[in-house]
């Protein structure tokens, strides 16, 4: 069968489970892709020839019953994976080997899956563009001199480009969201809990989460339940039974009620954001919901929250990387203290640093209740703005970001316009809500333009179940013309 | 407000990152810009807001001290920069 790839990861499946298509000729495809795709330098490390094994012996003796069977797929450089370099973008983690395997890619490969590679991030997930990777920026599939976005913009060009059938990011400000709205791709932030948080390179712990990257929302629903579940080894994991979301995925959206947040609009946005959003609105109107006007009044504060907030957390987590027990070492020092100080000075990019100074300043003494305190504090009203909506809405409906994707290099020295990136997807981290981006359109410079679903705790089979009836009437189609293998 | 060199590089100090001359200008610039993005906060009035301390509903389970792993030291050693067969091997501490 030719142009496999092409295929959606639920087409995908349905052909290997009807023995239409075998699992080594799959893989041969994602692999010929991928390594066509260099130009992307969406991977850090690849794993072609173990895949090609695994795929080997799925096929000499085939399991059917699970949700993943004889699937490839590449996965972001976050996830540790056991026996496979796990960089974070990073040089300090050059040549770390875990030997472990992060619960969510444990996950996966027990669906069926197996490896395919790792794919690059901005440094330590810090970043809306992925130009703070130490291995070198990613391109966007759609237009050569423009950003992925970021932080996960190798797993949202991987997908975008046909390099992997689907794929698996993190998001802690927009991580996931951000980097689909600028791809045409379908990225969800659970809720913070649901995909367990063990073996992911930390970066925020109380922001952080894991979450699926694909062509399309049904794949979405697939990719989220294979991945999610109680952990008892993540102290934060939500200990509840596993949702079969891509079972109960369906269309009908009557009567639910959808808020649209007055607050949702910055200066200088582009006139087709706020048309596509519209456009949204009446689709779901269409749909049999309902529109209803809220605010949160104090989303203007979410972005300044969140630069307290992820950057202390994000000092403390990166404390660990001394040089001593893994991850790179300067030889320059005379001392221990030296060494720990060239290690970090040598070992870390420029934003990395950043924000760990920007965390250190926040925790240090004195200025603890004045920042942090207060970060913590505004947090909560931020939270309670949500709480507030709730009660009225079942879901909230936003631009995923206010831009399309940048050229590269245009917000590299300005990091406030870089952060600014994330304001509509930063709230929700902060409130540990469950969000997803679908493709709404173009721009007027034919780049992808994505909507954001806000919902309740736990609400993510309504989130998958509005994108799929919107997906359907949107019909978004992604043009691409590969100009990468040229 | 302003983050002026004095505080960047008191804050490396205790971050453990050396910085050049450079580098503690350059940050001394991007820190203050960032700070006076940050003080927006100071505009709400959050004197009867409890702070968010955690996003779930739920309090941290404890587990039973039971050993679940062990005997890997040549796991745990096996990632280190430089190392004997049993240790860490670091810069001499004690003269």
């Amino acid at each position: 069968m030719s142009n496999l790839s092409d295929k959606t990861l639920t087409e995908l499946v349905g052909l290997i489970k009807s023995k239409q298509i075998k699992s080594e000729e799959l893989t041969d495809e994602f692999i010929t892709n991928s390594q066509k795709g260099k130009k992307l330098n969406a991977y850090i490390t690849d794993s072609f020839d173990t895949a090609k094994d695994k795929a080997k012996q799925f096929d000499v003796k085939p399991n059917f019953d699970c949700l993943l069977p004889g699937v490839p797929l590449a996965v972001k450089d976050l996830f540790c994976t056991n026996g496979v370099k796990t960089t974070a973008g990073s040089k300090m983690l050059e040549n770390f080997i875990p030997n472990y395997e992060s619960t969510v890619t444990t996950n996966l490969w027990n669906e069926g899956a197996f490896l395919l590679g790792k794919l690059n991030c901005d440094e330590y997930a810090m970043g809306s563009s992925n130009e703070t990777s130490f291995y070198g920026n990613v391109i966007n599939p759609l237009e050569d001199k423009v950003v992925p976005g970021g932080s996960s913009g190798g797993s949202a060009a991987a997908v975008c480009a046909n390099l992997t059938p689907a794929t698996i990011g993190t998001d802690t400000g927009g991580s996931i969201r951000q980097p689909a709205s600028f791809t045409g791709t379908v990225g969800l932030k659970p809720t913070y809990g649901l995909c367990s948080r063990w073996g992911i390179v930390a970066f925020a712990s109380s922001l952080d989460q894991a979450g699926p990257m694909t062509k399309t929302v049904s794949d979405c629903a697939l990719m989220l339940e294979a991945m999610c579940g109680f952990d008892p080894k993540d102290s934060t994991s939500i200990d509840k039974k596993k949702e079969n979301y891509s079972k109960n995925l369906n269309k009908n959206i009557k009567g639910l009620k959808i808020g649209i947040p007055k607050e949702y609009r910055v200066d200088g946005m582009p006139n087709e954001i706020e048309t596509l959003w519209e456009e949204g609105k009446k689709i779901l109107k269409n749909e049999g919901a309902e529109i209803i006007d809220i605010s949160l009044p104090h989303t203007e504060y979410a972005l300044p929250t969140y630069y307290i907030v992820a950057p202390a957390e994000a000092s403390s987590n990166l404390a660990r990387y001394d040089g001593v027990r893994y991850g790179f070492r300067s030889n320059k020092g005379n001392n221990l203290i030296e060494m720990y100080e060239n290690t970090r000075s040598e070992g870390f990019g420029d934003e990395v640093k950043r924000r760990i100074l920007i965390g250190t300043y926040v925790l240090s003494s004195g200025y603890y209740d004045a920042y942090y305190l207060k970060a913590q504090k505004v947090r909560q009203l931020i939270k309670k703005d949500f709480d507030d909506s709730f009660k009225k809405v079942d879901a909230i409906l936003t631009p995923s970001a206010p831009s399309s994707a940048f050229k590269i290099g245009e917000k590299k020295d300005d990091p406030i316009s870089m952060y600014l990136n994330d304001v509509f997807t930063v709230p929700v981290n902060l409130a540990g809500l469950p969000a997803m981006s679908i493709p709404a359109g173009l721009d007027k410079n034919k780049l992808p333009l994505g909507l954001q679903l806000i919902g309740k705790p736990l609400a993510e089979q309504t989130l998958l179940n509005i994108a799929f009836s919107m997906e359907e009437k949107i019909n978004f189609k992604l043009n691409i013309n590969k100009w990468w293998e040229k | 407000m302003s983050i002026d060199k004095d505080k960047i590089k008191h804050t490396s100090k205790l971050a453990r990152i050396s910085l050049d001359e450079g580098k503690v200008d350059s940050l001394s610039k991007d820190l203050s810009n960032i700070f006076n993005f940050i003080e927006k906060l100071n505009k709400i009035n959050t004197d009867k807001v409890e702070p968010l301390t955690s996003i779930l509903n739920q309090t941290l389970r404890s587990r039973k001290d039971d050993i679940t792993d062990g005997a890997i030291r040549d796991k745990v050693l096996g990632n280190a920069p430089k190392k004997n067969e049993e240790f860490f091997i670091v810069p001499k501490v004690i003269e």
